[in-house]
């Protein structure tokens, strides 16, 4: 494949990734911080963000790992192991970054780095490009876009549920009953985006 | 003896009802539920699930006294990851068709959250026979509800069970449901299968009350 296709086909699974293939919305990952940290925006914002920048470098760092160490040792089973010590160090690796230069950025986000670690999403999204066969670039656009649609999904799950906090509801449905409701309705809404891309 | 028994039989119910992984704790659902759209693919994977869950409490559990205590996440990842692998391996070996319908979602057992909690909340501190048995029956309570959602989502959306067309269900008088095997039946099956249980529970406090 040549340059130009490559790139716009990394554009399609970018945009795709965000709406009509969410992570969370339709293939469920990344559920727990999603119905835990979703009561308020602001929390839910930083979280947010801390996914968008650890799914995209650590799917990067994965790809590496996977095509240049694993693949050529063919050992393809050692793949779970390799990606989380991949992640947990690169977690860990951020949080002393961030620490060290920005303590503002790090009052903002610290406390939500060590949850990523655990976050089924962070290594979904690796596990996808291997078993998709993604190219370097293609899993450019996927990283950013699947970080992007799991901040889109909590942000707007926090915004819905600050309007909620004032409303009647069952008792029995109150938290994390309401909030699967609601992300069923926000998921019938987002496959309302099918069609716009013949992508995947 | 007798002592033995009823503490694991408090282990079975809180396992099981009280302290229900999915409807009390509302943990570790992300890497089962989508697979929920077939009874088939649920059952293979809770029954990963449970192998995993029970046998990695009961090894955190053997390791709890030699393990430092600042590297025991890491530890209790490795472990969980050992048995992840042996799943993973052995589907692929012996049922690859499963292993491709269920794709990531085997490996991702390894994030489940609730495999961590339990490790964390009771292997760590407990003898293996027990932590094996509180991750038996966690991952079973686990398994029950997952599986009632299963039945239904198959059921409603496709109008079989197990594979096998059920009468009335996949007759011309039924209108399949397709919103059951989307995405979205997942999330509305499993709020309302929280929401039921929890009221039969919160019934039954008021009651004892």
């Amino acid at each position: 494949m040549n340059g130009t296709s490559q790139l716009s086909y990394a554009f399609v699974v970018f945009i795709s990734a965000i709406f009509t293939q969410n992570i969370l919305l339709s293939y469920f990952l990344g559920l727990c911080p999603f119905i835990g940290v979703s009561r308020e925006i602001k929390a839910a914002f930083g979280l947010g963000l801390a996914v968008i920048f650890v799914m995209t470098s650590t799917s990067l760092l994965n790809w590496v790992a996977y095509h240049f160490v694993l693949e050529p040792l063919d050992l393809h089973f050692f793949r779970f192991i390799m990606f989380i010590i991949i992640i947990a160090a690169f977690v860990q690796f951020t949080e002393m970054v961030i620490e060290r230069y920005s303590p503002t950025l790090y009052q903002r986000l610290g406390v939500f780095l060590p949850l990523i670690t655990v976050n089924c999403a962070i290594l979904g999204a690796s596990l996808f490009m291997v078993i998709r066969d993604y190219t370097f670039l293609v899993t450019v656009g996927y990283g950013l876009g699947s970080g992007i649609g799991w901040f889109l999904a909590i942000i707007a799950m926090a915004g819905i549920r600050q309007r909620l906090s004032n409303e009647r509801i069952p008792r029995g449905l109150q938290g994390p009953g309401i909030t699967l409701i609601i992300a069923g309705l926000m998921a019938l809404a987002f496959i309302g985006f099918t069609g716009v891309l013949q992508g995947n | 003896m007798k002592m033995a028994g009823s503490e694991n039989k408090k282990l079975i119910i809180e396992g099981l009802w009280h302290n229900n992984p999915v409807f009390k704790q509302v943990l570790g659902i992300c890497s089962t539920l989508a697979v929920t759209n077939l009874v088939l693919n649920t059952m293979v994977m809770c029954f990963a699930l449970v192998f995993t869950l029970s046998l990695s409490a009961a090894t955190v559990s053997i390791l709890r006294n030699f393990t430092p205590r600042n590297i025991r996440m890491m530890v209790e990842t490795l472990i969980i990851a050992f048995y992840v692998i042996i799943v993973d391996v052995l589907l692929k070996a012996y049922w690859p068709e499963m292993s491709g319908n269920l794709g990531p979602y085997v490996g991702l057992i390894i994030t489940n959250c609730i495999i961590m909690g339990r490790c964390e909340a009771y292997g760590n501190s407990n003898p293996p026979g027990k932590a094996f048995m509180d991750g038996l029956f966690n991952a079973l309570g686990y398994s029950f509800v997952l599986l009632i959602i299963a039945v239904f989502r198959e059921l409603f959306g496709m109008g079989t069970f197990l594979g096998f067309a059920v009468p009335y269900f996949s007759g011309p008088y039924w209108d399949k449901w397709i919103i059951m095997v989307m995405p979205p039946g997942a999330f509305f099956m499993l709020g309302i299968v929280v929401w039921v249980f929890k009221s039969i529970q919160m019934a039954k406090e008021d009651k004892s009350k």
